[in-house]
């Protein structure tokens, strides 16, 4: 009998569903869309083994660009429910994709309990410091004087520092990517989907039309001078007195993932007994 | 000797397949950046790009057709390149929904002027001779679309100092 044919690897266009993004042209979100793609068939993955799952915004209408599996689900909660698809499915790749506003404000509380648990995903956030969605209205990630027809004059208050705390968190893998590099941002990508546990990169992305100022950040954004540190607390203090634009892999933990018991844990009659009146 | 030999192809089929890889990349961009503008209703501007697209996948082919490839060389991964993307792949923030074929041409000459810096580097670099000699070929043919586009651009209507105003703009926040 003739061994079965490895399947060919595909390559990034096969990642591609056949929607048309909407995204405004120029937009860092067509970029990272690319490195997804690109990343996964560097992987040698198929479609048909990855699910892709986001919240709502802008950036998070990317898993119906993908010809992976997609849940395009509910503001700030795509990290739940990515948990418990991977649970169920461990086979599966699960990457989830949000923005600073899905995965800071309304799903902040997730994102601590998705780096505690240390399921293995692979978090990519789109961090333009803005509402894209919704026409621009402050997120956590936005500078205290940024001034905008709706917050005049700034909000005056701290920015959320994101991968600072998915490090306290208990995050097994942290990068900053930028959009601007689609090669780099998925070399970033595939190495978090290839490191065990829960896996953070966060991808400046610029907003074209409500941060139009953030075409700049091409200028500023530079690798990170150092290689990435297996301490937590090195890691921290490098990245709480960094300028905000290293890019690179800034911490690879070694937390075991967490990993669902296989099969039943208690016989279902004993549970039973326990609520028996 | 023979290693010497060896190595002098493998280097050549090398850079034979980075610029492979380097056509293909324009090619695909120049697709996405028409789809974008296709999306947006720039249907003149998504139309050039569609045709920049075939003009780059004409490239790709030719260099596959002299290399004997039936398809697809064992390329380095395509993020492969020293540089953030390949010399001739414009950057996905080039794009303003308003452009007009002014802007685009504009790209594109930005482009093939990398394109062909790149080649000169590597013609007056100490690679093996048959790699120089390709790479002073490839930089004329960049040259040549230097030259092409520069006459296009001298047949589209200059855009005027406020052709990104929007009377009816999708960022009111109003
Ligand atoms: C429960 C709920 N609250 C508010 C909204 C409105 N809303 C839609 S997208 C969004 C913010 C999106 O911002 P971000 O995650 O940064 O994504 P971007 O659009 O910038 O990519 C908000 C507040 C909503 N859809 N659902
Ligand atoms: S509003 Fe901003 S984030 Fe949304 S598609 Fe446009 S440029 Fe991208």
């Amino acid at each position: 009998m003739n061994a079965p044919l490895a399947a060919a690897p595909l390559a990034a266009k096969n990642f591609k569903s056949d929607y048309k993004p909407v995204w405004c042209p120029g937009c860092g979100d067509y970029s990272v869309l690319s490195a997804i793609t690109k990343a996964l068939a560097s992987l040698e993955l198929r479609p048909e083994n990855v699910a892709v799952v986001s919240g709502i915004g802008c950036s998070s209408r990317i898993p119906a660009y993908t010809a992976c599996y997609g849940f395009h689900g509910v503001h700030g909660r795509s990290l739940p429910v990515a948990t418990g698809l991977k649970a169920a499915r461990p086979d599966l790749t699960v990457l989830v994709a949000s923005g600073d506003g899905d995965g800071y404000s309304i799903g902040g509380n997730h994102f601590l309990h998705a780096c505690r648990r240390n399921v293995d995903l692979t978090y990519i956030v789109m961090d333009n410091h803005v509402y894209g969605m919704t026409k621009g209205q402050p997120s956590p990630t936005t500078e205290p004087d940024w001034s905008s027809k709706l917050a005049p004059g700034g909000t005056g208050l701290r920015e959320f520092h994101p991968l600072v705390i998915a490090l306290a968190s208990g995050a097994n893998f942290v990068a900053r990517a930028f959009s601007g590099d689609p090669n780099g941002c998925a070399a970033l990508i595939a190495e978090a989907v290839r490191h065990p546990g829960f896996s953070f990169v966060e991808v400046l992305s610029p907003c074209v039309t409500f941060r139009p100022e953030q075409r700049g950040w091409k200028e500023i954004v530079h690798p990170a001078p150092v290689a990435p540190t297996d301490d937590p607390a090195r890691a921290a203090r490098r990245i709480m007195t960094d300028d905000g634009f290293n890019i690179g892999v800034l911490y690879k933990g070694s937390r075991r993932p967490y990993a669902a018991a296989a099969g039943a844990t208690h016989a279902l009659a004993d549970l039973e007994k326990g609520f028996q009146l | 000797m023979k290693t010497e030999r060896r190595t002098a192809a493998a280097e050549y089929e090398d850079f034979m397949a980075r610029a492979y890889a380097m056509e293909l990349e324009a090619t695909e961009r120049y697709a996405q950046f028409a789809e974008q503008l296709d999306t947006h209703n720039n249907r003149e501007v998504a139309l050039l790009f569609r045709k920049l697209s075939e003009i780059e996948a004409l490239h790709a082919k030719r260099i596959l057709a002299e290399m004997g490839w039936p398809s697809v060389p064992a390329l380095t991964p395509a993020f492969a390149w020293e540089g953030g993307e390949g010399p001739e792949t414009a950057p996905f923030d080039s794009l303003h929904y308003l452009m007009q074929p002014f802007h685009a041409l504009k790209i594109a000459l930005r482009c093939e002027l990398q394109a062909q810096a790149y080649f000169k580097k590597i013609a007056a670099g100490s690679a093996p001779a048959r790699v120089r000699a390709a790479a002073v070929e490839m930089a004329a043919e960049e040259r040549e679309h230097v030259r092409l586009i520069r006459d296009w651009l001298k047949r589209v209507p200059q855009p005027t100092a406020d052709w990104d105003e929007d009377p009816d703009p999708p960022r009111v926040t109003e």
